[in-house]
């Protein structure tokens, strides 16, 4: 049988523009290693080389010797993991809360929530600069992590979930049985709502793993730099060596690639789910 | 709810024997496990939101040594920074450039890749969304590289057709175009994904029965599909406007350029506070930023809900 329409539409058309669509959106994948894996007189010719080349290595070797590339790895692995297992925890117990017990002005408290989502992050920057600077935080990793532990979209995310996939005669059945809300929660809801940690998860580390502007800010000295700081450190102090810069930003790009290429799954249902419920 | 919940465990109270649960029990853990949000929102987000207008009625440096200057910060700004307004005006020229053609593309990659006929769906949703992942650093940094003046490959390809190389970095709009297509690489995947899901959640009998009345698939999508799709356009649209609002990496790592054409409005008040330590001129820049996103969030809101194909 054939499809509706299918004759309208040149099929072939169509293949063409999602494969010239595809193509632009690799090509740029493609072009940081071929300029990181060349030489800088390979790189500034015309025509410029088109090809990878045999130098990745050595480019490798100069961005080793110009930042602390495993350093800021580091730092950015303790952060998004801290910050990941952190949101999961405090959303999920939120959510929680306002899918399945019941306190006075919770609907006041959600809507607010939500709203809170419209306040731009840049607004209060100066002043959260200003607090984490009378902590003693500046230069800490925690500058980054504290204020990311919990975030509204978190909640609002583990909310919908929790509230369409615990039913509430399980939960009417373990309180008969004596159980308290944190202990529904922990042996009832967690094992109950693992895809749901699955995706909240990889969005979470995602975010936390590029993010820009608030470590910029309050991470200055080079030993806690991230690795986006450090890429940014490598792109200003050495602006003419592009295949060494390439290289490290190749590097630094190819940990978040795989990990989306495993997850990438649960990453899109993530996007989705968020958007098509609100 | 309360009153079943109260019901039910004086039940259970009669029948078992087991301690009767008072309510408010139920409402302090509530209050327990929703306060870790507010608690931080409290501290990173409600209270600098004052103190930034506190802040932007001082001038106020990095060693916190301040002096009461009224709404002076706010007259200065509005009335004799033409680099301020500069900024803004960049903003939106960037915001244009970049979002329209990338919510007609991805409406467009998504009204295709909703076809049933359609092969290898999956690889072509992974390839167009995986820019999406990578930071706005690296970014930035591979499209200065491919929109380098000399040797950028960019270039490289105009002159193969026949076309002069453009100076990218150092013309108004090269720069800004620039800026531009990092923003559009970077999110045109994520807003084909959340449009594929709206276009999954439409009836096919609706363009069944469009088909069999003998409409073609550009009128289907134009008198269906967009009309179906406003409440998922206009939620784009409203991500966009505050993601189009806060651009600032990439102006900072590309380079504004000589007559700041680059410079958007949070890179000028990230310099204002972060590099020139003037704090109390940047809050009052921070709540001008403000008031400028929410009006144009509800100009766009009305405009989207104006749009009728």
């Amino acid at each position: 049988m054939r499809e509706v329409g299918e004759k309208k539409v040149p099929k072939f058309f169509l293949y063409i523009f999602l494969t010239f669509a595809s193509i632009i959106s690799i090509f740029p994948f493609y072009w940081m290693f071929v300029i990181g894996s060349n030489t800088n007189s390979e790189v500034n010719k015309i025509p410029p080389a088109l090809l990878p080349g045999p130098n990745f290595v050595e480019n490798m070797q100069k961005v080793f010797e110009r930042i602390d590339f495993f350093g800021s790895l580091l730092n950015s692995f303790i952060i998004s993991t801290t910050i990941t297992i952190a949101v999961l925890f405090f959303c999920s117990l939120a959510g929680f809360a306002f899918a399945k017990i019941d306190f006075k002005y919770k609907n006041f408290f959600f809507i607010f929530l939500l709203a809170t989502m419209m306040v731009p992050p840049q607004l209060g920057l100066i002043p959260s600069f200003m607090i984490i600077s009378a902590l003693g935080w500046v230069d800490q990793l925690q500058a980054v992590i504290v204020p990311g532990m919990v975030n509204a979209f978190g909640v609002f995310f583990m909310r919908q979930y929790i509230a369409s996939s615990i039913p509430n005669d399980l939960m009417e059945a373990a309180k008969i049985d004596g159980c308290g809300n944190f202990r529904i929660y922990w042996n009832i809801v967690v094992p109950a709502i693992k895809p749901a940690f699955a995706t909240l998860g990889i969005i979470t580390y995602m975010n936390s793993w590029n993010d820009f502007l608030w470590p910029l800010v309050v991470l200055k000295d080079k030993s806690s730099h991230t690795i986006q700081i450090a890429l940014r450190t490598l792109n200003d102090a050495y602006t003419t060596d592009y295949p060494m810069i390439l290289a490290g930003t190749f590097l630094a790009t190819i940990p978040i690639l795989i990990v989306f290429l495993i997850f990438n799954k649960q990453f899109i249902a993530g996007i989705t789910e968020g958007a098509v419920k609100s | 709810m309360v009153e079943h919940n109260t019901v039910h465990s004086e039940a259970v109270d009669n029948k078992t024997k087991k301690k009767y649960r008072p309510k408010i029990h139920d409402a302090l853990s509530g209050y327990l496990f929703i306060s870790p949000f507010f608690i931080l929102f409290a501290i990173f987000g409600v209270y600098p939101l004052i103190f930034t207008a506190y802040l932007s009625l001082h001038k106020w440096n990095v060693l916190g040594e301040r002096e009461f200057i009224g709404v002076s910060n706010y007259q200065a700004l509005l009335t004799n920074d033409p680099l301020f307004w500069k900024s803004v005006g960049n903003t939106f020229s960037i915001w244009v450039i970049s979002t329209v053609p990338q919510l007609i593309l991805a409406l467009i990659l998504a009204f295709i890749l909703n076809q049933a006929f359609l092969k290898a769906k999956g690889i072509f949703r992974l390839a167009v969304f995986m820019p999406n992942i990578t930071s706005v650093v690296a970014v930035a940094i591979i499209f200065s590289a491919m929109f380098g003046t000399n040797y950028g490959v960019i270039n490289y390809g105009l002159t193969l057709f026949g076309l002069e190389p453009y100076d990218w970095k150092g013309s108004y709009l090269g720069t800004q175009l620039a800026i531009s297509a990092m923003v559009m690489w970077r999110w045109v995947g994520y807003n084909t994904i959340i449009y594929l899901a709206g276009l999954q959640g439409i009836s096919k009998d609706l363009y069944e029965a469009a088909t069999i009345d003998g409409a073609s698939k550009t009128q289907q999508f134009l008198y269906l599909t967009i009309p179906l799709m406003r409440p998922i356009i206009l939620f784009t649209v409203i991500l966009s406007t505050i993601g189009g609002m806060q651009i600032f990496a990439e102006p900072l790592l590309f380079g504004r350029g000589a007559s700041n054409q680059g410079l958007t409005m949070t890179l000028y008040l990230y310099e204002e506070a972060f590099t020139r330590f003037s704090f109390g001129y940047g809050a009052a820049i921070a709540w001008v930023l403000f008031v400028i996103i929410i009006l144009f969030s509800l100009f766009n809101m009305f405009l989207t809900q104006r749009i009728k194909s």
